[in-house]
């Protein structure tokens, strides 16, 4: 089959032997160990755990890992290029910090209140808020919903999909301290505010989450604190 | 803050949408005059209250729409740009009203 | 080529109603004048007239139905039925249109 693949010095094609449930991220690492030693790309665990692999397939950012050629091979071709909304390094590898400042930016972090000393806080898994939070909490910071958001791409200060996720699980999060100056971290033009709900992060999210829902509920928190003055 | 008022015109522009189309349809039934449209409106101090809340509502809901796309598709950033909107919003306003009160007043 | 249903349905919300926000003033100045001259509101019964009074009417109860779902979607607890809103609003977008086109 034929591969395209983007490169920094441009569109290159490669033929690669079509093998028997192979995926995208076997093509690429062949192109590289048989065909062509320069390309550089991305990859750790190789079975979807990670995120490393993620890049752009046809056009639509996913795990090159957990995509098999005969699921997106057109008239035996495909490409792959790196992820949008994100700077190139090179070939296929982008520089993933902006994705993780903007996580640190809308207060990602969590903040507890408890020392060694306290007893361990107690959350049950079936209360309201730890429901909500547990539905958004597996996301590994691959970069894919931040690749397919168009506000991302229209607007280069926003947040974010992945950004605004981990800040609503850490909002419902009962035991974290710093919910005000979360809130007001994702208020506004940069953060939640902005999401037009147009759900390609929730469309193309490999762990199946919601960040168009969770964003949802940043806009209702928010609005509830600026109601109750608290914002 | 815009969001909320964005999403609070929202609804009552849903409503307000909804009479305003269901009038529509009604009154075009069989043709238009201004005659003929006058005689139902004038003096209609109902009607001009709620088109006069209608006004109100779509010059706070349609700058603030603008705004997003000002900043996601003309990448028009700074004062100047919600100056411009305060503008727009303050035409339709005075626009708005005027025709308002010449159908109803 | 975006396939996503939201994304279409986001693009013909955000599109109509800047068709709107540009129908505005216009509309307002129309009105002024359809009071005063019968001629002016004659000139209205024109097919290009009542074709593009068709598309404002279209553009508005599209623009109705999108920001309905959007309303939905972040204010009412959280389901999975985005695909059935994006489908609510195009049907109630055909029904106006429809409506109206009878009434024309």
């Amino acid at each position: 089959m034929r591969v395209l693949v983007q490169r920094t010095s441009g569109f290159q094609e490669f033929e690669v032997p079509r093998e028997p449930s192979q995926t995208v991220l076997d093509v690429v690492t062949y192109i590289q160990r048989r065909l062509d030693p320069t390309l550089a790309y991305r990859y750790a665990c190789r079975v979807g755990m990670c995120g490393s692999c993620a890049m752009t397939v046809n056009g639509v950012p996913r795990w090159t890992c957990r995509t098999h050629v005969d699921r997106v091979l057109k008239d035996d071709a495909l490409s792959v290029g790196p992820l949008k909304n994100l700077p190139v390094i090179r070939d296929l590898v982008t520089d993933m910090r902006d994705f993780f400042d903007k996580w640190a930016r809308a207060g990602g972090q969590f903040k507890g209140g408890r020392t060694k000393q306290d007893d361990f806080a107690k959350v049950s898994p079936q209360s309201e808020e730890r429901t909500l939070v547990d539905a958004g909490i597996e996301c590994i910071g691959c970069g894919v919903c931040y690749a397919a958001c168009d506000v991302v791409a229209w607007n280069p200060d926003y947040l974010g999909p992945a950004a605004l996720n981990r800040a609503w699980t850490l909002t419902k999060d009962v035991r974290d301290k710093a919910k005000m100056e979360r809130l007001r971290a994702v208020a506004g033009d940069a953060g939640c505010h902005s999401c037009h709900t147009h759900m390609s992060c929730t469309e193309r999210c490999p762990k199946q989450l919601s960040p168009t829902a969770g964003i949802a509920g940043l806009k209702r928190e928010v609005t509830k604190a600026v109601l109750r003055g608290e914002l | 803050m815009l969001w909320i008022a964005q999403r609070a015109t929202a609804a009552v522009l849903a409503i307000c949408v909804a009479v305003h189309l269901a009038t529509i349809i009604y009154a075009v039934q069989g043709g238009l005059s201004a005659a003929e449209i006058l005689s139902r409106t004038r003096g209609s101090g109902g009607w001009l209250a709620f088109y006069l809340a209608f006004v109100a509502a779509v010059s706070v809901h349609a700058p603030i729409g603008l705004r997003a796309i000002f900043i996601e598709w003309l990448g028009w950033r700074g004062r100047s740009r919600d100056l411009a909107l305060l503008a727009f919003s303050l035409i339709i306003f005075w626009m708005g009203a005027r025709a308002a009160l010449g159908v109803f007043a | 080529m975006k396939t996503e249903a939201s994304y279409w349905v986001f693009m013909v919300h955000r599109l109509s109603g800047i068709a709107l926000a540009l129908f505005l003033p216009v509309h307002f100045w129309a009105l002024g004048n359809a009071l005063q001259l019968d001629s002016f509101l004659a000139w209205t019964e024109q097919p290009l007239v009542k074709a593009g009074e068709w598309a404002i009417v279209i553009a508005l109860a599209a623009h109705l139905g999108g920001g309905l779902r959007v309303l939905a979607l972040e204010f009412l607890p959280w389901r999975d039925w985005q695909k059935s809103l994006a489908a609510a609003a195009a049907a109630l977008t055909v029904g106006v249109g429809l409506a109206l086109a009878l009434a024309l």
